[in-house]
């Protein structure tokens, strides 16, 4: 459904993307996860033909963004990360506007412009001003904007920023419901938002992509103590070699500085399906050194994300 | 067609949800009620004079009400368009360029020259409603005496088509910047040498004196207020209002490829 290749984008001399190939595949909820000043938003402005690329091409739904930016357009429904509607238009109103302009048939404008509304829980605000709407509403309103044509494709920009929690969660339960059988793209600097709300995630940062993959296996993971940090009392390079003997350990990494006055630090990656967890200190103490730590490393998404984002 | 008839009743909403309208309606017509007031009671005196003094009485043209009273208000309307339309056109584009909402804009399934054709003639149609109801001033010479027709008819002509170019340049300026006060101060300030330019000529020589008058607005409207409709006069107003509608849109275009 969308398809994009070689994405480069430069403003001025900076440049803020730098290459950035990713499909869509259709119905598929797609997270965009990045730091701020990744280059999520610029991805999108290009995707949504707000600006074009400098260079590499994008196609949504088989049109050039480019070439076929009005095609494009009449597929897509876009919520801009400061939701920046009309504050002197109330909520129908600026919804009429919206369908009339992207191609609503006159005579289903009421019936759509009902819909979107009873959809995303704002029918009882429709002649209130938007610029009277809290946040959390007028974040409604800009999804139903975007929903009002039906759209193909929807392209989601931090959709959930600046709301309270209760909203939040509102607004991510709305998107889940509405996102039925539509492409969706979902930026986002908040990792659990990922994890709740696609499937599949891409993750950039500083105009590179650094990692692609299901939510199921980023979460997978994290599931499971599967790596372990241990301090030794030992020499080091004695008791790396014992304990990758162990059955059970994949790796063995160096950790902390090693000038800890002979104490050992060392990350373990293991086998999940083998839990060594006593054949360590019997390893250790056979040996004669003293085990003073093992625990568990949590891997959050968060650190799945640092990892991916300092690892340059 | 229709996206730019749903841009045009969404600006003319807008400006008359709003007091700008209004408030620059009503400035307009207080404004032009005062000075024509002037001219009137300047007239009356005149004539009533001259039917004790034979010697006034021989100055056909102050006792001519079309050149003494209608002329001298089509060049007061002018004067106050000008100041006015600053006003109505600065939020055009520098306020959705300032709150975002271009971004949407842009976005939806409408070409640039549509939102830039809808937003002129919504401007366009304010324009109007303040020239209607200035006709109460021609209307009340009308009444009261026998003025030419044929010049307030060309001379409303010559107004409309002025309009229409202060309304293109000024949506040309707020096409330039997020800054509504900016971009109100570039169009009149602009516009105001363009019809200062005609103070000029005297002091310069008589081949960029003839240059200058050309393309000073005011000339241009000179003839429409005598009841003369020179095809040259439109040319000018309709190419000054397409070049800036034309430069409006190459605004848009390299603001996009900037980002
Ligand atoms: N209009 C612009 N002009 C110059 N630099 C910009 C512009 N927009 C964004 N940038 C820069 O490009 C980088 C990526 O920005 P953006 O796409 O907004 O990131 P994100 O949405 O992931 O936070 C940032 O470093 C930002 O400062
Ligand atoms: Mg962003």
């Amino acid at each position: 459904m969308i398809e994009v290749e070689n994405l480069t984008k430069f403003y001025g001399n900076f440049q803020a993307l730098k290459g950035i190939s990713f499909t869509v595949e259709k119905g598929e909820i797609l997270g965009f996860l990045g730091p701020n000043g990744a280059g999520k938003t610029t991805t999108m402005r290009i995707l949504t033909c707000y600006f074009p690329a400098t260079a590499g091409r994008a196609r949504v739904a088989g049109f050039d963004v480019f070439e076929d930016a009005i095609e494009v357009r009449k597929r897509i429904g876009y919520l801009p990360e400061n939701v920046p509607l009309y504050r002197d238009m109330t909520a129908e109103e600026y919804l009429r506007f919206v369908a009339g302009i992207k191609g609503v048939p006159s005579r289903e404008i009421t019936k759509r412009v009902e819909r979107v509304m009873d959809d995303c829980g704002i029918t009882h605000m429709r002649k209130k001003l938007i610029g009277e709407l809290s946040k959390g509403y007028r974040q409604r309103v800009g999804l139903a904007q975007a929903l009002v044509n039906d759209p193909e494709v929807l392209i989601l920009d931090e959709p959930t920023i600046g709301l309270d929690p209760k909203q939040i969660i509102d607004i991510r339960r709305l998107i889940r419901d509405l996102a039925g059988r539509r492409t969706v793209i979902l930026s986002t600097h908040i990792l659990p938002e990922v994890s709740m709300t696609c499937q599949r995630v891409i993750i950039i940062n500083d105009g590179r992509l650094v990692a692609m993959d299901t939510t199921k296996n980023l979460t997978a993971r994290l599931q499971g103590n599967y790596r372990l940090i241990v301090k030794v009392e030992g020499p080091r390079e004695a008791v790396i070699e014992t304990l990758k003997k162990i059955k059970g350990i994949e790796s063995v990494e160096p950790a902390g500085d090693g000038k800890n006055g002979g104490v050992t630090e060392l990350v373990l990656n293991m086998d999940k399906r083998m839990d060594v967890r006593r054949d360590i200190p019997v390893a250790i103490v056979n040996n004669g050194w003293g085990l003073l730590e093992m625990k568990p490393i949590e891997m959050s998404l968060e650190d799945i994300f640092v990892k991916l984002v300092t690892k340059e | 067609m229709r996206n730019i008839l749903l841009v045009f009743k969404k600006e003319v909403k807008s400006y008359f949800s709003s007091p700008v309208a209004y408030v620059v309606i009503a400035m307009f017509l207080i404004i032009t009620g005062y000075l024509f007031y002037g001219l009137f009671a300047y007239f009356s005196t005149i004539s009533f004079q001259a039917q004790i003094d034979p010697a006034l009485a021989r100055q056909a043209r102050l006792l001519n009400i079309t050149e003494s009273v209608i002329r001298p208000l089509f060049g007061i309307i002018s004067m106050i368009i000008l100041i006015m339309t600053p006003l109505l056109t600065m939020r055009l584009f520098s306020e959705e360029k300032k709150t975002g909402t271009i971004e949407l804009l842009l976005t939806y399934p409408i070409t640039d020259l549509q939102v830039i054709v809808g937003k002129f003639f919504a401007c366009m149609f304010v324009l109007l409603v303040m020239l209607v109801l200035s006709f109460i001033f021609p209307g009340l010479v009308i009444y009261f005496g026998e003025p030419e027709i044929g010049p307030i008819v060309s001379g409303y002509m010559g107004l409309i088509l002025l309009g229409a170019s202060f309304v293109s340049f000024g949506i040309f300026a707020s096409s330039l910047t997020e800054n509504q006060i900016i971009a109100a101060t570039i169009s009149f300030g602009v516009l105001f040498l363009f019809w200062m330019l005609g103070l000029s000529i005297p002091f310069v020589g008589p081949a960029l004196g003839k240059f200058i008058d050309y393309i000073s607005i005011t000339h241009h409207l000179e003839s429409f207020a005598k009841g003369v409709i020179d095809t040259e006069d439109i040319i000018y107003y309709t190419v000054f209002t397409l070049l800036f509608l034309f430069l409006t849109l190459r605004t848009l275009e390299s603001h996009r490829w900037r980002g």
